[in-house]
């Protein structure tokens, strides 16, 4: 898995996904910028690429420190209720404030998506028994059970099927001017780029960190909230895409191992490439309709995770 | 003898909810409102002890106070199976208009669905059993994706009727579905209740119960299958409640100081009746909620459930 | 006198049980000693059925395991692991009753009770009959185990690194104890031991396995001898006698 790889693949994905679509456009269409095929391309197309490669990276991103610093394989957005938090963050958001802006919501879902997971991290160290596939196991119940309050509050409030349909993950519903949010993922790349090491030495315990005269607790807190400024934002922006935090680290840890400051770049690409292919997948498979990318992810998702975890097996 | 005086104690509560629910308001109506009332009673206690013997059951097994049988994904098939029923059949078919054809047909997936992944993971020798326990989490997990995704795109009129199968419901329950379940659940927890000394043995741990002479593998296998069997029948018959016998398990755990299972299957089964019939009564005839009972269990489970997972530091 | 025959075991690709065929005698003390990895504790839990072997069959009294019932099975032998994680909180006179499973299925009879009583006087547990397992030290713990053992009331005892994480005066406790077990009672015990000096003055005989096979397989003096414990552990070790034990000095060596 070398950059000089992922690169290209990456350009010629991201060349296909621009091209297709309901509407055909050929790149000769673009030499016009008055044509209708132009308008489309600028206000659906690029913005629907740039979301996909934000989103990809993003959650790859996000699932890669939370696994570095829960020390477990396993942890995930998915996995650690990040994902259901932020749901019910938008939910409350949705009820308190009927026309919240796009800020509002961001700021409510951003704040349940830390408190989630925060309080399984508390979880996590109160849990003695950290076997390697207990702990997803302790964090997907935490999940359903958020998702249930969740229910809960929506059943109330008889909001069932749109809630279904607004955090479905989806990007045919990707405009000019509904993504920008996602732009927040860049500087959060950085930042966990300049804080790798950091999270790698933090992945190794407390102890050990406070040995080698590391801010432990500090460096955890910014780990959260990088994760859960981008599950925040994704999920707001195109709503839940299950697995992608799990499986593309764990990918890329087999080929280059864990060293986050070597395997970020890496984890954000194959993020993207991975959900740039569901998409495009999801885009011809029942052309002119679309499968929805949680779909998409969710079936192509769980089964590299169930090869992941027989192949974890194998090697016990 | 503590023990004796605390079981009757909730028996007479048991049996007080019960009089309450069937009597209160119920102004000389001994023709109509009784015999309907009547049923429900039935159809609760028989999901009460349906799912209260197979959570307890379920736990000694996998040696952990905090997982239900849910977790194997049965729920989200259920779902799964009403969903497609209804979105490629419509409302309007036989199979969901008849209440014998579609409870037959849920019990007999779920149970064809638990059987096959059993037989699929013990085959390739014996996992660990935390190993199949996320293998259905991440079963229910996609299931519910393919579901989620078809919701969207159901007519919303139609959801209607999905969304009445979404929560456990005893309000319209087929009074002959429930003497046939009846009879089913009470001929396999007879069969079943002469092995609670070999669970008691159970709770030793593997090693310590092979050595008394347990037959562990057939023992572990038979008692997974048998609380397959009883939930998917509590779901089939009244629809899912996913976290209910979390609460009724521990809470006998909390109660009733003793390993013995003969005590905590009887506490959680005695426990569930005054909880569903109780909470029913107050559902109906106090609050008259906006919302199913269920959708309530679930958000008191869910939280009561994180309240365990943060207590419990003794976890295993 | 127990019989195993060509035992082998695979981990994966990798064989940690190798054609092992030993010979344990009724009325005595056999330790299994050598290195760790030797396949020691992967040897008892197959002869005790935890474990499936892979090939090979074991003998109890001339019956193969394989054929008897496992009820019938934890009538003759009973084993302790390292180990004893419970998900219940139990006091040490129930725990000992667990012994009696296998002959009462859960329901005590007067005779049951003698036994429990018997094994609980036996470990000297009396003043703590009624209390929580977990309130009690390891030393404690471990000796309220072996009673639910001794309740089981079996001809052979296996155990499993009995004396880990106990300090030395409840060491030597246990280890009295299983030899008076073999001396008053007449049981058979097999015990996998760390320290060589407990198995050089306990035990009757003593086999050395390494790499998962039996190096070496005597009696205790044949075994605590320089040559011999070279050959086990690539160690010089010489041997002081004292009094009438012989102690095998390693520090140093």
């Amino acid at each position: 898995m070398k950059k000089r790889i992922l690169i290209p693949i990456l350009v010629i994905l991201s060349f296909v996904s621009l091209f297709v679509g309901v509407s055909s456009i050929s790149p000769i269409d673009l030499l016009d910028f008055q044509s209708e095929e132009t308008q489309i391309f600028l206000i659906s197309r690029l913005p629907r690429l740039v979301a996909i490669l934000l989103a990809g990276a993003g959650m790859s991103m996000a699932g890669l420190i939370m696994q570095q610093l829960s020390r477990n394989k396993f942890v995930s957005p998915t996995t650690a209720g990040t994902l259901d938090a932020t749901r019910l963050g938008i939910l409350v958001s949705m009820l308190l404030f009927a026309n919240a802006s796009m800020i509002e919501k961001m700021a409510v879902a951003f704040a349940f998506a830390l408190a989630g997971t925060f309080l399984f991290m508390q979880i996590l160290d109160r849990i003695k028994f950290k076997d390697a596939i207990f702990i997803p196991l302790v964090g997907l119940m935490f999940g359903n059970i958020l998702s249930s309050i969740t229910t809960f509050f929506a059943y109330r409030a008889d909001v069932i099927q749109n809630m279904s349909a607004w955090l479905q993950g989806d990007f045919s519903m990707i405009m000019k001017g509904s993504y920008e949010l996602l732009y927040i993922s860049v500087p959060v790349f950085i930042i966990a780029y300049i804080y790798a090491n950091r999270f790698t030495v933090a992945g190794m315990g407390e102890d050990f960190s406070k040995n080698l005269g590391l801010k432990y607790r500090s460096v955890v807190n910014i780990g959260l909230v990088l994760v859960a400024l981008i599950t925040a934002t994704v999920v707001l922006t195109v709503g839940m895409i299950p697995f992608l935090g799990l499986i593309i680290p764990n990918i890329v840890s087999i080929f280059k191992g864990d060293h986050l400051q070597k395997t970020l770049p890496h984890t954000a690409m194959l993020g993207a490439i991975f959900l740039l292919l569901c998409d495009i997948l999801g885009r011809v498979l029942i052309y002119p309709y679309e499968i929805s990318i949680s779909l998409m992810v969710g079936v192509i998702g769980s089964a590299i995770f169930l090869f992941l975890l027989f192949r974890r097996r194998a090697y016990a | 003898m503590r023990n004796v005086h605390k079981m009757m104690l909730l028996a007479g509560l048991a049996v007080a909810a019960c009089a309450l629910y069937l009597f209160h308001d119920l102004n000389g109506s001994f023709d109509y409102a009784l015999p309907r009332r009547g049923v429900k009673v039935f159809a609760m206690v028989l999901t009460g002890v349906a799912i209260a013997y197979a959570t307890v059951v379920f736990q000694t097994i996998t040696h952990n106070r905090i997982l239900t049988p849910s977790v194997m994904g049965l729920d989200s098939l259920y779902m799964l199976l009403q969903t497609l029923l209804i979105f490629f059949l419509g409302s309007d078919h036989v199979t969901i208009l008849n209440k014998q054809v579609n409870f037959l047909l849920s019990i007999a997936v779920m149970v064809v669905f638990a059987l096959l992944f059993y037989r699929l993971l013990f085959k390739k020798g014996n996992q660990p059993i935390y190993f199949l326990l996320l293998i259905g989490i991440i079963f229910g997990t996609f299931f519910s994706s393919i579901s989620t995704f078809l919701q969207v795109l159901i007519d919303p009129n139609e959801f209607q009727m999905v969304q009445d199968r979404m929560f456990a419901s005893f309000n319209n329950v087929n009074a002959d579905l429930v003497w046939t379940s009846l009879a089913f659940v009470a001929v396999l927890i007879a069969v079943a209740w002469r092995h609670n000394a070999s669970l008691d043995v159970l709770s030793l741990g593997r090693d310590a119960a092979v050595n008394l002479g347990v037959n562990y593998d057939s023992l572990v296998k038979g008692m997974l299958v048998l609380s397959a069997v009883l939930i998917a029948i509590a779901t089939a018959l009244v629809g899912p409640i996913t976290f209910f016998g979390l609460i009724v398990a521990n809470l006998s755990y909390q109660f009733f100081k003793s390993y013995k299972h003969s005590v905590h299957l009887t506490g959680a089964i005695v426990i569930s009746i005054i909880a569903l019939v109780g909470g029913q009564w107050v559902v109906e005839r106090v609050f008259t909620f906006n919302a199913t009972l269920s959708v309530i269990i679930n958000f008191i489970g869910g939280v009561y459930f994180i309240y365990l997972l943060l207590k419990e530091s003794r976890s295993k | 006198m127990i019989q195993v025959r060509e035992l082998t075991k695979f981990y994966g690709k990798k064989q940690v049980v190798e054609n092992v065929s030993v010979d344990i005698q009724r009325g005595k003390i056999t330790s299994f000693i050598g290195p760790n990895g030797a396949g020691k504790s992967t040897l008892l839990s197959m002869v005790s059925r935890l474990l499936d072997a892979d090939t090979g069959e074991v003998l109890i009294d001339s019956t193969n395991t394989k054929k008897m019932k496992a009820n019938d099975l934890s009538k003759r032998v009973s084993i302790l692991k390292q180990s004893n994680y419970m998900d219940v909180r139990l006091t040490v006179r129930e725990l000992v009753s667990f012994g009696r499973f296998p002959y009462s299925k859960g329901r005590l009879n007067g005779e049951d009770e003698k036994m429990v009583d018997q094994a609980i006087g036996y470990m000297d547990l009396e003043s703590m009959e009624q209390s929580y397992l977990d309130e009690l030290s390891g030393g404690q713990r471990q000796r309220a185990f072996i009673a639910m053992v001794i309740a089981q009331d079996t001809d052979y005892v296996l155990l499993d690194e009995p004396l880990n994480n106990l300090d030395m005066k409840h060491s030597v406790q246990i280890m009295k104890i299983l030899r008076r077990l073999v001396d008053d009672l007449g049981k058979t015990v097999v015990i996998v031991l760390h320290d060589i000096n407990f198995a050089s003055v306990y035990s009757d005989r003593i086999v050395a396995m390494k790499n998962g096979r039996v190096v070496k397989d005597g009696t205790t003096e044949e075994i605590i001898q320089s040559a011999a414990l070279k050959e086990i552990y690539d160690m010089d070790i010489p041997i002081q006698q004292m009094d009438n034990c012989r102690i095998c000095v390693y520090f140093n060596s």
